[in-house]
């Protein structure tokens, strides 16, 4: 037995030796030869009718190979690019679902969407050219905001969408939530904004597309979280090509964070002009073109209802959002904010009864989809906002209030109104942890030094709960899934006794490498770094669904570990052949196999040669050999959540809002990796921190132009504004993930964004503010402070 | 980025009639803000003329009343200065506060100056000390060089060798970063001399300026409190995603007061 490092140990990454030397492999890395360098035009404006395009300057440009556009997609009867969910209305009606042609046909409908694509030999060639396509706009006006694109009158993107609302979604029993507010002693009214977001990722989106004609096979390589499915969505449904002719590479991945857990146009558009151009091509997107492509996330609009009785009970929540979708359906686009949102709006909490509807609205923009959290965050933002909201208007202490409405440890399993049923959990224990790791006891303290430096001091609580691990197929599919929600594992012990996993997550920054290899280390007993972990290559991984809704663990990890008991089993059945034992008498620990009760044993690397040189082995009812393959399908989500309590300083000259100490106690399950949950929960902390205070992607009304376009212009949480944030872990297993784990990737995001919020807001509550929306900007709370006419601060 | 001649001349007169003699070409200072927008395809010179090769404009002088500092000194030099840090210390800070460690070890005040971005820091402290902006033909008064936007008193071919700043009783600078960029939202310059106060914004508005009532106010009484409860005018102050003008305007007096605590401490 070597060196196991297992469950609960804390190895520094095993992928940081390539990326901190330099020597990571990603898509603008790779070169092929004779590679040419691919230029898409994007529209400036947010919606014009394509009246025409003509190419003849651009082709004549030197070096330009080739000059696509929506006409010659047309021309090859080319799909349109597909979405993954398919949500209905309370009828049973089916979304709206206008084409989204992977180059635009007829009308473009954001600034950024695709209308030609230009292939030269560099990309200074190809950059030059794309600059002398004549595209004829004959420009509409643009429609970008929610509650403006519901509007009679308002510009309509697509002839059959009536005031581009995709689909009026509801969920829960609206009469009974109505009989619960006649009867409440208090109603809590909000209504609030959930800013737009960009994503992001260090490493823009790229590309790299060839077609070898020996084989009549295509290799994509691209920025992707799930290579699989975009085989999968491209190969099958936008291009016609059989699924074994087309291989996805998604080398490594400077971030995602969502962004890239989509099939986008590009990928089809150069995919498919690798065999009209038959050479290779490469396109690598700019940061400002990221901004205008990458799939933006949030962008809400709210009016939020708790009813409750006299002594602070939830009775019922009522909550009506209006939810962007920009210009065209994304890949999970509608069941961001349907699926992914209304369940959640239970929270921690016993309301009884919970109605939410939301209209899934079009508008001049880009397409809305998932980003870190996706919906819930949403959702906890709603709920933990007006659950202060309510506090303050009933005299209720914020932590009374959520202690006398929490569902208590003993009560789980706990089926919520909202179709989930929780697992497991201990809101509570979170809770109380929570404040005394935030020393809440002493805030009083720290308000009076504030307010001594003339500052306002706030505390804000966010007591949440997710869903994820995505998804049990079944349930899935009864919500809109057009695909299956399981991952799958292979391991393979090679006749040495080290161990290569194929699986089908993929590693963009959450340390997959490491954490797979600790449960492969433990289950097997061989050293850790005698596995390495396989992913992100169509070519070398069985099957998968990728990276996204914290599932990698959980989904992932659950068929890895049940690849790997599938090992056990085998090397039982080999080692009960050559120890002479009956196969239930064999012991497998630390690796090793033994005969219970005898000093005979055998050790993994003996069991695993014995498989690949089978001259003493059962041949007649075991195939030789040592791999094993699982697919998992989960029976539930998984229910993280936890305690975040930010602490706020604001400065009422200037209206800056300065976080001065974050805490957050988490229940994830089991920790695998303890630096890394930790290294995750920072992440997501600062990510919902961004949304909560600096973060907003800005449209203009009218020209649908993308005002704040650039890093220049949109605000990143960067590290000076976070001070040392304390995190812990508050466990309590998940019932039905072998491991007990529940998934670490998104609660900070979700969390975070109502704490942050909830303490500018009690900063400020001594001047009678009650809400602020995202992100708390200088100048946003410098406004409120004018409208509640603050005395000048004197100095 | 499309392609371009790249010059390197030794002398300022080669650089000069470099600059003259082919249209659209460019000067290159630190590039900072010049190969940003090449790279966007913003700017395309026909050719770089860069000031690199230039030793004469690099380096800080003490001339005793003034202090002279070479066009192509780059901002952390200045920052890190010891005969600034003494004389100006106002304009130390200043310079420590431009952009990141990147940009300040490569960004120059010549080239900060000559591009006279709404929002730089520099044309506050230039303007603030009633600077000279001496170039390879004149001497030009900071008050006769910003004309707005991006604009100069500069001509074709003309090119800044140094800025010469008068050394102040007192002076201070305080910036208000603007979030995403860390520009400044609203920077003030506040310098104290014998014969009065000067105080001048920057990121304001279109160009930076001065605000008079606030000199005579700090000419009289030197302290935050006389300026308190002076608002300037909303009206020509800019309006974008990122502060209304009201709240630019606000943060001017606040500024100017904290400059003026900067500058006493
Ligand atoms: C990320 C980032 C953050 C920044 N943050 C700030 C900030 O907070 N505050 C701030 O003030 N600035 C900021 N800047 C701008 C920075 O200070 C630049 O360095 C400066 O504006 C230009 O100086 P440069 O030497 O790089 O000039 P260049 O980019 O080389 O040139 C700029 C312009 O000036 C002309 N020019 C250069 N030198 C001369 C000369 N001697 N005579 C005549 N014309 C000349 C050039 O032809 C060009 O038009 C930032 C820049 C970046 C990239």
């Amino acid at each position: 037995m070597g060196n196991v490092i297992g469950i609960g140990a804390s190895p520094k990454r095993k992928e940081d030796q390539r990326f901190l030397t330099g020597r990571g492999n990603y898509v603008s890395d790779i070169k092929r030869p004779g590679m040419t360098a691919g230029v898409f035009v994007r529209s400036p404006h947010g919606h014009a009718v394509l009246r025409g395009i003509d190419k003849s300057a651009a082709l004549a440009s030197p070096g330009v190979i080739a000059v696509l556009t929506g006409e010659d997609v047309a021309a090859d009867k080319l799909g349109s690019l597909p979405c993954g969910w398919g949500i209905s209305d309370a009828k049973g009606v089916p979304m709206k679902e206008p084409p989204f042609p992977m180059l635009a046909q007829g009308k473009v409908r954001f600034v950024g969407d695709m209308v030609a694509f230009v292939i030269a030999e560099t990309p200074g060639q190809a950059n030059a050219a794309a600059e002398l396509l004549t595209v004829d706009y004959e420009v509409l006006p643009s429609v970008v905001g929610v509650l403006e694109a519901v509007r009679p009158g308002a510009p309509q993107l697509f002839d059959d969408v009536p005031n581009n609302i995709c689909c009026d979604w509801e969920l829960g029993d609206k009469a009974a939530v109505e009989t619960a507010f006649r009867k409440a002693a208090h109603v809590a009214k909000l209504s609030l904004v959930n800013n737009r977001l960009i994503g992001n990722p260090i490493e823009p989106r790229a590309a790299i597309a060839e077609y070898e004609p020996g084989t009549d096979r295509f290799t994509l390589w691209t920025t992707s979280q799930f290579p699989h499915v975009v085989r999968f969505l491209m190969g099958a449904l936008v291009l016609n090509i059989p699924q074994h002719k087309l291989r996805v590479v998604a080398p490594d991945v400077g971030g995602g964070f969502g962004v890239k857990q989509f099939h986008y146009g590009e990928e089809a558009v150069i995919t498919w002009a690798a065999k009209r151009v038959m050479r290779p091509i490469k396109w690598v997107a700019s940061r400002s073109e990221g901004y205008v492509s990458d799939r933006h996330g949030r962008d809400h609009v709210t009016e939020a209802e708790l009813a409750l009785d006299e002594h602070g009970k939830f009775l019922a929540f009522r909550v009506n959002t209006l939810a962007n979708m920009g210009g065209y359906l994304s890949t999970f686009g509608p069941n961001i904010p349907t699926n992914l949102y209304g369940p959640l709006l239970g929270g921690v909490y016993t309301t009884p009864a919970i109605y939410c509807n939301v209209k899934v609205v079009f508008t001049n923009t880009v397409p809305v989809d998932a980003y870190r959290g996706a919906g819930r965050p949403e959702a906890t933002f709603v709920l933990e906002r007006i659950v202060d909201v309510a506090a303050s208007e009933m005299g209720i202490d914020r932590v009374e209030i959520r202690r006398r409405n929490m569902i208590p440890k003993e009560a789980y399993p706990y089926q919520t109104p909202v179709l989930v049923q929780y697992d497991s959990g201990d809101p509570m224990g979170c809770l109380d942890g929570a404040l005394v790791a935030a020393d809440v006891k002493n805030f009083g303290v720290r308000k009076a030094a504030s307010a001594s430096k003339g500052k306002f001091r706030g505390l804000g609580y966010s007591t949440y709960v997710e869903a994820c691990g995505l998804a049990p197929s079944r349930f899935a599919g009864r919500l809109g899934a057009r695909g299956g929600l399981y991952e799958s594992a292979t391991v393979r012990v090679h006749p040495t006794g080290q161990v290569t996993v194929m699986i089908g997550t993929h590693n963009h920054g959450q340390g997959h490498e490491t954490t797979f290899a600790q449960i492969v280390s433990e289950k097997l007993g061989v050293s850790f770094e005698n596995v390495d972990i396989v992913f992100g290559d169509t070519d070398r991984v069985q099957f998968g669904m990728g990276t996204y809704g914290s599932r990698s663990l959980v989904v992932g990890g659950a068929a890895l570990s049940k690849a790997t008991d599938k090992v056990i089993a085998k090397g039982k059945k080999i080692a009960a052949h050559l120890l002479e034992a009956a196969e239930v008498d064999i012991q497998f620990e630390a690796g090793n196999f033994s005969v219970a009760g005898t000093d005979r044993i055998k050790s993994f690397e003996e069991i695993a040669g014995a498989a690949y040189v089978p001259h003493n082995y059962p041949l007649e009812v075991l195939e030789p050999g040592l791999e094993e393959q699982a697919y998992y399908d989960p029976v539930n989500f998984t229910y993280p959540g936890g305690c975040h309590i930010a602490e706020v300083e604001v400065d009422p000259e200037t209206g800056t809002v300065t976080l001065v100490n974050y805490t957050a106690v988490d229940d994830v399950g089991t920790v695998i990796n303890p630096m890394i949950v930790e290294g995750q929960l920072h992440g997501g902390i600062v990510q919902g921190v961004g949304q909560a205070l600096f973060e907003n992607a800005v449209y203009d009304e009218g020209s649908g132009q993308l005002l704040s376009g650039s890093l220049m212009d949109y605000c990143m949480p960067r590290a000076d504004h976070m001070p040392m944030m304390k995190v812990a872990t508050h466990s309590t297993l998940c019932t039905h993930t072998p491991m007990g784990v529940k998934g670490c990737g998104e609660v900070g995001t979700i969390g975070s964004p109502a704490a942050v919020i909830n303490a500018v807001v009690d900063a400020l509550a001594h001047l009678g503010v009650t809400h602020v929306d995202m992100p708390a900007t200088p100048n946003r709370i410098w406004r409120l402070l004018q409208n509640a006419s603050l005395p000048v601060a004197a100095e | 980025m499309k392609p371009f001649a790249y010059h390197q001349p030794g002398q300022i007169p080669d650089a000069a009639k470099l600059l003259t003699s082919i249209e659209d070409s460019k000067l290159v200072a630190g590039g900072m803000t010049l190969i940003p927008t090449i790279k966007q395809r913003l700017a395309s010179p026909v050719a770089l003329v860069d000031l690199s090769k230039l030793g004469s404009l690099k380096g800080i002088t003490d001339d005793g009343a003034t202090i002279t500092i070479g066009a192509m000194t780059p901002h952390a030099v200045v920052a890190a200065s010891r005969l600034v840090q003494t004389k100006i210390p106002g304009l130390a800070a200043l310079a420590s506060m431009i952009g990141d460690p990147a940009v300040r070890n490569r960004g120059t005040i010549g080239g900060s100056v000559a591009n006279n971005d709404p929002a730089a820091d520099y044309p506050a402290g230039v303007l603030g000390l009633g600077a000279t902006i001496v170039s390879s033909t004149r001497d030009i008064a900071a008050d006769k060089f910003f004309l707005g936007l991006f604009e100069t008193a500069l001509e074709v071919g003309e090119i800044i060798t140094a800025i010469r700043f008068p050394v102040p009783l007192k002076a201070g600078y305080s910036k208000f970063k603007a979030p995403a960029s860390r520009y400044a939202l609203v920077g003030v310059f506040v310098a104290k001399f014998a014969d009065g106060v000067r105080v001048a914004v920057t990121g304001a508005g279109p160009g930076v300026f001065r605000v008079p009532p606030m000199e005579v106010a700090l000419s009289e009484n030197f302290d935050p409190s006389a300026i308190a409860a002076i608002k300037i005018d909303n009206d020509g102050l800019t309006s974008d995603i990122h502060a209304e003008a009201d709240y630019r305007a606000h943060l001017v007096t606040v500024m100017a007061k904290r400059a003026v605590d900067a500058a006493l401490s």
